[in-house]
């Protein structure tokens, strides 16, 4: 090889990954690598090679390089059609999906899908594109619009059952909704209420707790998971047990932790669904209070970039898509973190970038797609 | 570039600082928590992480031995296969999993019982033994089913035999399973033990002690023969599946006791007793070896390893007979005429009488309002001391005690060991009664109870009355006349022995004390006893013998008959007399002694001479009577 045509290689190879945010690039670079290193150990005693970590991994890669292609004025041309074929895909999953552990969630189309997971990215991408539509002539009933919008996927999933999902769908609709200037008097009340809420489970637990006391709305098992985190030694050997011992796993790590494959809550099966979505007690255990420290901070450092793109981003769909996008990782992880650690209730809901799965990483990499592409077409445009 | 209408940016922009505002907060709520486990609580879910890896699995200890003095083993341990189940792995109903099992092999309800106990008490950890001493039939049949029973598998485990059965079981005793309340003692134990004690107990011990000690040697000895178990630190996968051996602490075996006992002896002696119920207690008089220890009927403690069963246990526990009584350690008797050389040695000690010294005998004595009878109608006539204790006349001890008074008496009769505890190495030791003011005065609660009647010392003189002795006792105070003063302790256990190097260490003590007695004396009673076989109440039992032995016999009542003459077969078989006899042999230098009574047997000369003779007939000179068959050791 000459030296032109290593100039020319190295030319082409800067260009492919030109359109590429460094920042947000080294922080998701840095995300996946904990992500495998904590696989390597996580996944021991499991049936998962590292061949298909490293092809989901690539795969994601893959995905988000592709759609930093795509100008977003093509992703807002398509939210309309993304989110109805989601919409009818969920009504498809009510009429004839697949049942598996009790949940009707899936659809056979040749290969299994989940249309839930579509409703991540397709409910930012239609409120987006809704808001920017009714942009300068914005009305008190866009709300309503937009509420209807985002309760028909919501009530649709919720319906499977699959709540967590449906919380991080409503999630990733209002946060578009309250960037796209929800008046805080109709914000506060509910916040209000919210934390209210709270506090009375927290303090009257045991009565709402009691054996025969039924929620309204709220599934048994759903409520089982809230009564066991209020007090994981109700149920020790059954519901409580996940927590215990991941809050056991995280506790004995201590501030520098057990060391890289030294974990034994992990290592002795003591921690359940420890590659997927309590990756983190394993991860916690082994690396300590300080590898938590730097995990959170390069999740912070995530939503700080996410949200300096979308505060510069040329309209006021890429806008509110990049800053709903990003909130979402931040969703995910704080869901994720809380949940292992005890905070929240136990829902199937991953560690962005760190949890085996391939669902999960290419909807992850579709969003870090979209960051990428708008950090890469507000110049284009600009210019 | 693109415009935008200004107010819709800055709110944007404020919404964004808002947002980045709340994403730290929630932050600082994770680093808040996680610093709360890691590092606030971290000591604490570093012990949950450890309990939670490491499983101690306890090793038991092979129990020690019990050999008799000849080196026989009377107490052992074999291995048996037995059917362990996994207690994690028994999920749905247990009742349903043993009918399962009881399909290839025999489960009884006592097994299912036993097993339903223990597996609650486990917690549902460990493995637990559903069946024992599996046959070699049963065996293969589980094992060609074992596919369909995942945690169920086939063990070798030891188990504790005593393989002459019934055989000396008072003197042995048995081990059995740990109760609730052998838990709450060994922690007690624990919490008083000397830091010094090589063989206390200790925290560790108690999850390798799966049998203990209930009764006999096996109790007393039980921090002898049990030994140190061992465990191995295991570390275990949440399943509880083992993963590697952290640690290893070995079993120590507990060590061998070898007993102070003749078990020849002591299987003769039972043989001899046939059905009669009664206790046999002999002693080497120089060192309080205890030669036989027999108490009859008997049991079987093999029946009590493993639990015993409610059909034999009720039947054991409602026999009139009580076979579970241990007759020479807890049994209290009068002593009768068995008293009577003791009280003439008192005599000769304190200067009441003199051996030529003679009484009056017409057949009666009174006392106040009351006549106290002799045995021979008529009277013995002209009594000295020799005559008294040949004949057995029963007019001269009346008066004797008349003159001695109760507390000269129990002050001679003390030291002999009459009324006090002996020390013998087995637990639950009666103390019986050595009559005295001082005793009348604790035992009684109202004040004209407290009081002596002078009336009352008048029986004692012959063994009746307040008098009530273990023969454990009795042979005691035998050994203590015949080793002339110097006071042994009696014990069953000789020595221990190591069980790799078969060292041996003496536990024999040394002289308890010295009774001061003028041996001219101690040789008139010896006389007059060695009389009483020779011409005397025993002198058919002996007649032949070749050895001199010295004896006396004795009738003790079972309850008053008033005056009313005694008949011996109108009585019902539990109100007949007890038969009493005491022995020392060989008469120059005696290295046996014997006490014994043959429950509701009648006459002491009649049913317990002819037992002690054929015993030391055996023991002094190795004769086997026909009538009994020949000993044969145990496979």
């Amino acid at each position: 090889m000459d030296k032109s045509s290593l100039k020319k290689f190295q030319k082409t190879f800067l260009h492919l990954f030109s359109g590429l945010d460094r920042q947000l690039s080294f922080i998701l670079l840095s995300l996946a690598t904990v992500g495998f290193l904590t696989f390597l150990s996580a996944s021991q005693n499991t049936p998962v090679l590292i061949e298909d970590e490293l092809r989901n991994l690539a795969l994601s890669f893959v995905v988000m390089w592709l759609v930093s292609r795509i100008p977003p004025k093509w992703l807002e041309l398509a939210a309309v059609w993304i989110y109805s074929l989601g919409v009818l895909l969920l009504i498809a999953v009510a009429a004839f999906g697949l049942i598996k552990k009790g949940a009707r969630r899936w659809l056979n189309i040749g290969i299994v899908i989940q249309p839930s997971e579509i409703m991540k990215i397709a409910m930012p991408l239609m409120l987006a594109w809704y808001f920017q539509k009714r942009e300068g002539i914005k009305k008190s009933w866009d709300y309503g619009v937009a509420a209807i919008i985002l309760g028909i996927p919501v009530l649709l999933i919720a319906r499977q059952p699959d709540l967590g999902t449906a919380l991080l769908v409503f999630a990733a609709g209002l946060y578009v909704i309250i960037l796209a200037g929800l008046p805080w008097k109709w914000i506060l009340p509910f916040v209000g209420i919210g934390v209210v809420g709270i506090l009375l489970i927290v303090i009257f637990g045991t009565t709402i707790c009691a054996h025969d006391v039924a929620w309204p709305f709220i599934q048994d098992y759903q409520k089982h998971r809230v009564c066991t985190l209020l007090d994981p030694s109700s149920d020790p050997l059954g519901k409580g047990f996940h927590t215990i011992q991941s809050m056991i796993a995280i506790g004995s790590g201590g501030f520098f932790g057990k060391g890289w494959f030294q974990g034994t809550q992990a290592h002795l099966e003591f921690i359940p669904e420890k590659h997927t979505d309590f990756v983190f007690a394993v991860y916690s255990e082994e690396f300590g209070l300080l590898g938590n420290l730097i995990l959170l901070a390069l999740f912070f450092a995530l939503i700080k970039r996410g949200l300096a793109i979308s505060a510069s981003a040329p309209n006021l769909f890429t806008r509110l898509l990049g800053a709903s996008v990003t909130l979402i990782f931040f969703t995910y992880a704080f869901v994720n973190i809380g949940m292992v650690s005890g905070l929240l209730p136990v829902v199937g809901v991953p560690l962005p970038f760190i949890s085996y799965g391939g669902t999960a990483l290419v909807t992850l990499g579709f969003g870090a797609g979209i960051l990428m592409s708008i950090h890469r077409h507000r110049r284009l445009v600009q210019s | 570039m693109v415009s935008f209408k200004k107010p819709d940016l800055d709110s944007f922009q404020e919404r964004i600082h808002i947002a980045t505002l709340f994403v730290t907060f929630c932050l600082l709520l994770l680093v808040t928590r996680l610093v709360w486990l890691q590092i606030v609580s971290h000591s604490k879910y570093a012990v949950l992480a450890e309990n939670n890896r490491i499983a101690l699995v306890p090793a038991p200890a092979n129990r020690g031995l019990i050999i008799d003095r000849n080196g026989i083993v009377i107490g052992r341990n074999y291995s048996a296969l037995t059917l362990d189940v996994n207690a994690e792995e028994v999920k749905g109903n247990v009742d349903e999993l043993i009918d399962q099992i009881s399909e290839i092999v025999l489960i009884s309800p006592k097994d299912r019982r036993n097993f339903k106990r223990s597996l609650e008490d486990s917690r549902k950890m460990g493995t637990i033994p559903l069946r024992s001493m599996l046959t070699e039939a049963e065996t293969a049949r589980f094992m060609a089913n074992r596919y369909r029973f995942p945690g169920v598998e086939i063990r070798a485990r030891s188990f504790r035999e005593y393989p002459y059965n019934e055989l000396a079981s008072h003197l042995i005793g048995y081990i059995g399973r740990v109760s609730q309340k052998d838990k709450e003692r060994m922690q007690a134990e624990i919490e008083n033990s000397k830091a010094d004690d090589p063989d206390a107990l200790q925290t560790s011990f108690l999850p390798g002690i799966q049998y203990v000690g209930k009764i006999g040697l096996e109790q007393s000895y039980e921090s002898v023969l049990r030994g140190v178990p061992g465990y191995d630190q295991v570390e275990i996968t949440a399943g509880g599946k083992p993963v590697r051996t952290l640690s290893s602490s070995p079993s120590i075996p507990g060590k061998n006791v070898v007993l102070s006992v003749d078990i020849k002896l002591q299987y003769l002696v039972e043989q001899l007793y046939g059905n009669f119920r009664g206790a046999f207690v002999a002693i080497e008089p120089q060192t309080g070896d205890v030669l036989a220890f027999v108490s009859k009927p008997n049991f079987n403690p093999n029946d009590f390893v493993e639990g015993i069963d409610s059909v034999t246990w009720k039947e054991l526990n409602d026999s009139p007979q009580k076979p579970l009584y241990n007759r020479p350690l807890k049994g209290i008797y009068p002593p009768g005429s068995t008293y009577k050389p003791f009280m003439a040695l008192a005599a000769l000690e304190n200067k009441k009488r003199t051996p030529s010294q003679t009484i009056f005998d017409p057949g009666y004595f009174d006392f106040g309002n009351h006549t106290f009878r002799d045995d021979k109608k008529g009277g013995h006539g002209t009594v000295d001391m020799q005559k008294s204790i040949v004949e057995s006349c029963d007019t001269y001890y009346y008066m004797l005690a008349r003159d001695m008074g109760v507390d000269m008496i129990a002050g001679f009769m003390k030291p002999f060991g009459f009324g006090q505890v002996t020390g013998i190495d087995l637990q639950g030791e009666s103390r019986g009664v050595l009559p005295s003011t001082q005793w009348k005065k604790n035992t009684f609660k109202k004040p004209e109870q407290q009081k002596w009647y002078e009336g009352e010392t008048i029986s004692l003189g012959i063994g009746q009355g307040y008098n009530a002795f273990t023969i454990l006792q009795l042979s005691h105070a035998m050994a203590n006349l015949a080793n002339n003063g110097v006071v042994m302790k009696p014990h069953l256990v000789k020595a221990i022995e190591d069980p790799f190097t078969r060292n041996r260490t003496l536990t024999t003590p040394k002289e308890s004390y010295r009774i001061d007695l003028k041996p001219e004396n101690i040789e008139v009673i010896k006389n007059a006893m060695i009389e009483v076989n020779r011409s005397g109440t025993s002198a058919a039992a002996f007649q032949g013998a070749g050895y001199v032995a010295g004896g006396k016999t004795g009738t003790a009542q079972v309850f008053s008959l008033n005056d009313k003459d005694y008949k011996h077969g109108a009585t019902a078989e539990f109100l007949r007399d007890h038969a009493l006899y005491v022995a020392f042999a060989p008469a120059d230098k005696p290295t046996i002694v014997i006490a014994m009574v043959v429950e509701n047997a009648g006459f002491g000369a009649q049913y317990a001479a002819p037992i002690a003779r054929k015993a030391l007939d055996f023991y002094l000179e190795g004769k086997w009577p026909k009538e009994v068959p020949e000993w044969t050791r145990a496979p």
